[in-house]
């Protein structure tokens, strides 16, 4: 017999409960713990596709001229966001670490002054990590006047390193109207 | 023994026998077995009322085009259909059989924490009255299917998702009381002598999926949480526009899901790793080799969660692990079948209604376990995610599975319980009309889902019409089997023969040894374990 079962059982109840309801709690934590882990696991891996939210530096490793990367964008407007937006061209083809700029289009048609945010995601998810935008819109987020437009800057590398078999990837940005949650 | 447990009784100032009369000994009582009893009777009305949804889920799919239903009606009957079946009907059947059965299986006199107890249940119609009374208001219920997946739940709720919310909330503190009660129960009240291997398997499954439960429970509370504020207080957990991410929804969601699935069939082996050796009058092959392949089915459901996701755009690497992870637990599972089929290997058997319904729970559960062997590769999934296929599948698990199991149980019990024995000609009745139909109800599913037919929808493409007719047939006949049952129980309760105080021959265990119908208070004075 252990030291416990001694102990009166009312008392083993209450230590029973006590470290049960411990454990309730724990993982009600654990459950929103679960957001930052997931950040943090996404981003050491690169698995979902997110990119870097700040700016990267310059790429130092020079230019591998050997490989051609073929860089599709994507944009899209979220339900809701009556703006317009559109990449300049629809893909570029870039060499490893040579830097590109691109101009994304927006124009607010919502009828109302209005503040946007894009969001960006790179397919296939493993590419995310490789790709290094040194100056990019979706930073910050973008007030535009009613029917107002502008032209929005990308400026960006694929990294050196890249893996040999992806030869393709496609960079997608979705644009939300966050007007109301950014006045809040 | 019967004789000491009685005359004990009426020395023990604690527990003398005034019961309060009427409504007041329901809602007051700390009993275990009128909390039981509550239980089950809850669960069953739950179960006729997710019932009623699923006819008009069937009815709708009788013919292609929309003829009784609007679409929206029809997401809401989907979804309240599956929250009902989950946490109304399976989940409080089995924990009002724990309920009952459990202080009498290992010689206790009551659960450690009656009056939580108390509690426990009798939050449970608010939650189910909130839920329901959604469905009633002008907006509608809960449309976004049970899995409650953002941005369904947050961006585009109808406005029902504070009712949804909350009523989870109440259900999972709840589960998490009933769960923390058998934990501490079965810990600390267990007859001198009986060690955790020689529990009982029942009380042994029950005991595993009490600490699932303290473990996923919590989890599911925080997802709740985070879709309500995400819908109503601006927070940006799963929404992408505020740096948030609507696929982490389903990460957290399966999490919980996952171990839920076994919180809702790990009851259920314990149930036919009972009723089986009884009426195959042999003791349970592998006793030992079940008890370890019960945890390693737990543990292994906290590491298989993506396999519900494997069409998100996961990584290789992250298909491949979740695929194996899946696979695997086929190994513990079919450990059990082994020792099932291999306990009525050369038994003397007999084919009493739980007999009938455990067999058909074996061989029924198995079908079912082996089309999640084929959804869980991951290339194969791709093909039958969000099918029909897998609406077959975990209604093989849950129906032919779990809620076979809660039949079995009750059959074998109900003599215990009410000390008459039941119909057997009605009960054998039941069984039979239950498994034709459900196999019409079912099985055909497999056959659409492969065909290509989506699953949650409340119209199909032409080609479907066939086989959806005979669907919906089978699906009215299983729901009218189901009156079969309460007409059994209604019978069994009013009369009927005298039940001694084991009345199978081959039973085994502390709870046949007290009279029947079981006296308000047993094992005042533990028992004594050889």
């Amino acid at each position: 017999m252990d030291k416990d079962s001694v102990k009166p059982v009312d008392e083993r109840v209450k230590k029973g409960v006590t470290k049960l309801l411990l454990t309730v709690f724990a993982m009600f934590a654990f459950g929103f713990a679960l957001v930052p882990l997931y950040d943090v696991f996404c981003d050491i891996t690169g698995l979902n596709g997110k990119t870097a939210t700040t700016a990267a530096t310059v790429n130092a490793d020079g230019i591998d001229t050997s490989r051609t990367i073929k860089v599709q964008f994507i944009s899209r407007t979220a339900q809701g966001a009556a703006w317009q937006f559109a990449p300049e061209v629809n893909s570029i083809e870039v060499h490893p670490g040579e830097m590109k700029f691109v101009k994304f289009y927006a124009k607010n048609e919502s009828g109302r002054d209005g503040i946007a945010q894009a969001v960006p995601s790179v397919s296939p998810g493993l590419a995310a990590s490789y790709f290094q935008k040194i100056e990019c819109f979706c930073f910050n987020q973008q007030p535009l006047k009613s029917t107002e437009e502008v032209w929005m800057p990308l400026q960006f590398y694929v990294d050196i390193d890249l893996p040999e078999d992806i030869n393709e990837l496609t960079l997608s940005y979705t644009l939300y109207d966050i007007t109301d949650s950014a006045k809040s | 023994m019967t004789t000491a447990t009685e005359t004990l009784e009426h020395h023990d100032d604690d527990h003398h026998d005034h019961k309060m009369t009427g409504i007041k000994r329901w809602l007051y009582t700390t009993n275990h077995k009128d909390i039981g009893s509550l239980y089950l009777w809850f669960s069953f009305i739950m179960f006729l009322t997710g019932g009623a949804m699923a006819m008009v889920i069937r009815a709708e799919l009788f013919q292609p085009g929309l003829q009784i239903i609007e679409p929206d009606f029809f997401n809401q009957m989907t979804t309240v259909h599956g929250l009902i079946m989950v946490f109304g009907a399976i989940m409080p059947a089995f924990t009002g059989l724990a309920n009952w059965m459990l202080p009498m299986m290992i010689g206790a006199p009551d659960m450690a924490l009656p009056r939580l107890n108390n509690w426990s249940f009798w939050i449970l119609p608010f939650a189910f009255a909130i839920l329901l009374s959604s469905l009633f208001m002008e907006s509608g219920g809960p449309n976004f299917g049970w899995t409650f997946y953002a941005p369904l739940s947050t961006t585009y709720s109808n406005g029902s998702t504070a009712f949804f919310v909350f009523a989870v909330h109440i259900m999972g503190i709840s589960s998490i009381m009933g769960a923390i009660n058998i934990v501490v129960t079965i810990m600390n009240l267990r007859a001198p002598g009986m060690t955790y291997m020689k529990m009982p398997l029942f009380v042994w499954t029950f005991f595993i999926t009490a600490y699932l439960l303290i473990a996923v429970m919590p989890v599911l509370a925080g997802t709740v949480t985070m879709v309500l504020t995400d819908t109503y207080f601006g927070t940006s957990f799963f929404n992408a526009a505020g740096g948030g991410d609507p696929v982490m929804f389903q990460h957290i969601f399966w999490f919980f899901g996952h171990p839920e699935v076994y919180i809702m069939i790990l009851p259920a082996f314990g149930i036919v790793s009972t009723i089986i050796p009884a009426f195959a009058r042999k003791p349970l092959f592998g006793y030992s080799s079940m008890v370890y392949a019960t945890s390693s089915i737990a543990f292994l459901s906290f590491i298989v969660w993506a396999h519900h996701m494997f069409t998100t755009g996961m990584p290789l690497a992250g298909e491949l692990f979740f695929m194996y992870c899946t696979m695997l637990i086929a190994v513990p599972t079919g450990v059990k079948v082994f020792n099932w089929v291999a306990t009525m290997w050369q038994g003397s058997m007999t084919f009493e209604t739980p007999m009938l319904f455990s067999i058909a729970f074996v061989i029924l559960f198995t079908i079912g376990g082996f089309s999640g062997l084929m959804l869980a590769m991951t290339p194969v999934d791709f093909q039958y995610h969000d099918t029909y296929f897998v609406v077959a599948h975990f209604h093989y698990v849950l129906v032919t599975g779990s809620l076979f199991s809660i039949f079995a149980g009750a059959y074998y019990w109900l003599p215990k319980w009410t000390g008459h024995m039941y119909s057997e000609k009605l009960g054998k009745l039941h069984f039979w009309c239950s498994l034709i139909s459900v196999n019409l109800l079912f099985f055909p599913m497999h056959f659409l889902g492969l065909a290509g037919m989506p699953r949650r929808i409340p119209d199909y493409a032409l080609q479907f019409a066939d086989f959806n007719k005979w669907v919906s047939i089978g699906g009215f006949a299983f729901g009218l089997s189901q009156l079969i049952f309460l007409v059994v129980v209604i019978k069994c309760i009013k009369g009927g023969e005298k039940a001694p105080a084991k009345p199978w021959d081959g039973a085994e265990g502390l709870e046949w040894e007290v009279p029947s119908p079981a006296p308000y208070h047993t094992f005042s004075t533990p028992p004594e374990i050889k």
